[in-house]
């Protein structure tokens, strides 16, 4: 669904999650996350029992670190938990769930969502420790794990520019996992530093069409 | 390790790349490489964090917060860089679009085997895209030292630390040596430096065969 109306605040973008929900935030580390929404979800949100699907569990105290610390994580599926220390206490501590996923595995898996696949097959991670629990099928006699496709209930993704439809262009590194998180999702937000007016964006340099994109917020 | 040990594998891998190759390097010694190429060996960098023409790091005042590569340092991009989602970048290590993958290891079995994104015991939280590049890279180098900081050998007759891929690894580096995954068995191809065989075998923890290259005549 394209935006109805303009950018909304973002503690009202927020309020779209609720208590045990998954929650799918890009980023790679902090480059491309959506560091308003996350602070608005900090504080002006009470939803917790939250999975989150992010390449990282953010920093000490920074990004998703602040949700964390919060206690209102209940489990994570991640390619790098290892970035915040506090993230890897959380989980030998058993106060939060870890899911380890190869970060190929990880944004095909969320791209798979997206584009209403139901898994595919990787050689990756087969005859590793993250093969527990996956099924594995011998194809031209080499070993690949089924992976399921990461869905999510809201995604909040990060874009240089949107426009007021919600088409997104990113920028630099920034992009990362947002493209694909944008697809992913029931309900999408996303966070700009700039809106501008439909059509000032190149057609042929939008990387997320606006269907994708339910609800814009500005950075702050 | 000296700086000085881990520029000298760091050189011998670089002879290994090829001008116009693509390369995706690891943390640590793989990071010396670009450093050492020769002259005229042009080789583009690819970061799975999604850019291929990685150039060098920035100066202060070209610090830009939308630019960093897979170890979260800042970079530049080189004229005709691209950029992409994490989806695509994996799609080009895993569809065997990368050239030759440059990575530190933990151990490496003699049967090729790689360990190196977790050790038994400790934290097993951070793979990142470790085992997608071990898997999908055309050429997959190792750089490591012959033994551990406790003096442990690093090649193995069976890898014991988590496994990252099974038969992965194309060559091995060392400061001692070189060997090249043959056949499904490592073997010894180059001594570096006044290395011996047998201070080569006193170093492995499992047998080799031996096949020495002269590099001069080839």
């Amino acid at each position: 669904m394209a935006i109805a109306s303009g950018p909304i605040e973002p503690e009202e973008a927020v309020s779209a999650i609720r208590s045990g929900d998954t929650v799918m935030v890009g980023g790679f580390g902090l480059v491309g996350a959506p560091l308003t929404l996350i602070d608005a979800l900090v504080e002006s949100s009470d939803a917790d029992e939250l999975t989150i699907v992010s390449n990282n569990i953010g920093e000490p105290g920074r990004g998703l670190g602040k949700l964390l610390r919060q206690g209102r994580i209940k489990r994570g599926i991640s390619s790098y938990f290892t970035s915040n220390p506090e993230a890897v206490a959380a989980v030998n501590a058993g106060e939060i769930e870890a899911t380890l996923v190869p970060q190929g595995t990880f944004a095909e898996a969320i791209r798979a969502a997206g584009a209403g696949i139901a898994g595919f097959l990787t050689p990756v991670g087969a005859g590793t420790l993250l093969a527990e629990g996956k099924e594995e099928h011998v194809v031209d006699g080499v070993p690949h794990l089924l992976e399921r496709p990461i869905h999510a209930d809201v995604a909040l993704v990060y874009a240089a520019r949107g426009d007021e439809l919600g088409n997104l262009w990113y920028r630099r590194t920034a992009r990362n996992f947002n493209p694909l998180m944008a697809t992913a999702a029931r309900v999408t937000i996303a966070e700009v530093r700039e809106i501008v007016a439909a059509g000032e964006l190149e057609p042929e340099s939008i990387h997320t069409p606006h269907l994708y994109v339910d609800e814009l917020v500005l950075s702050r | 390790m000296t700086d000085d040990v881990k520029i000298s594998i760091a050189a011998r891998a670089a002879e290994e790349l090829r001008s116009g190759e693509v390369a995706n390097l690891g943390i640590g010694i793989p990071n010396l490489v670009p450093g050492l190429l020769g002259d005229d060996t042009n080789v583009i960098l690819h970061t799975e964090n999604g850019l291929l023409g990685v150039g060098p790091r920035p100066g202060d005042d070209e610090l830009d917060p939308d630019l960093i590569d897979a170890a979260k340092q800042p970079v530049t991009a080189l004229s005709g860089a691209a950029y992409f989602d994490s989806a695509q970048s994996f799609a080009m290590i895993r569809g065997g679009h990368i050239d030759v993958a440059v990575l530190g290891a933990l151990q490496v079995s003699i049967s090729g085997d790689i360990a190196n994104w977790a050790v038994p015991g400790k934290d097993v939280l951070g793979v990142g895209g470790a085992m997608d590049l071990v898997v999908g890279a055309c050429r997959v180098l190792v750089t490591m030292t012959a033994t551990s900081s406790t003096g442990e050998p690093k090649v193995v007759s069976e890898c014991t630390y988590p496994l990252t891929a099974r038969g992965g690894a194309d060559v091995v580096i060392t400061e001692l040596s070189v060997f090249r995954l043959r056949e499904g068995a490592l073997v010894l191809t180059e001594l570096l430096g006044d290395a011996t065989v047998e201070q080569v075998r006193a170093a492995t923890g499992g047998p080799f065969d031996v096949d020495l290259e002269d590099r001069r005549a080839a």
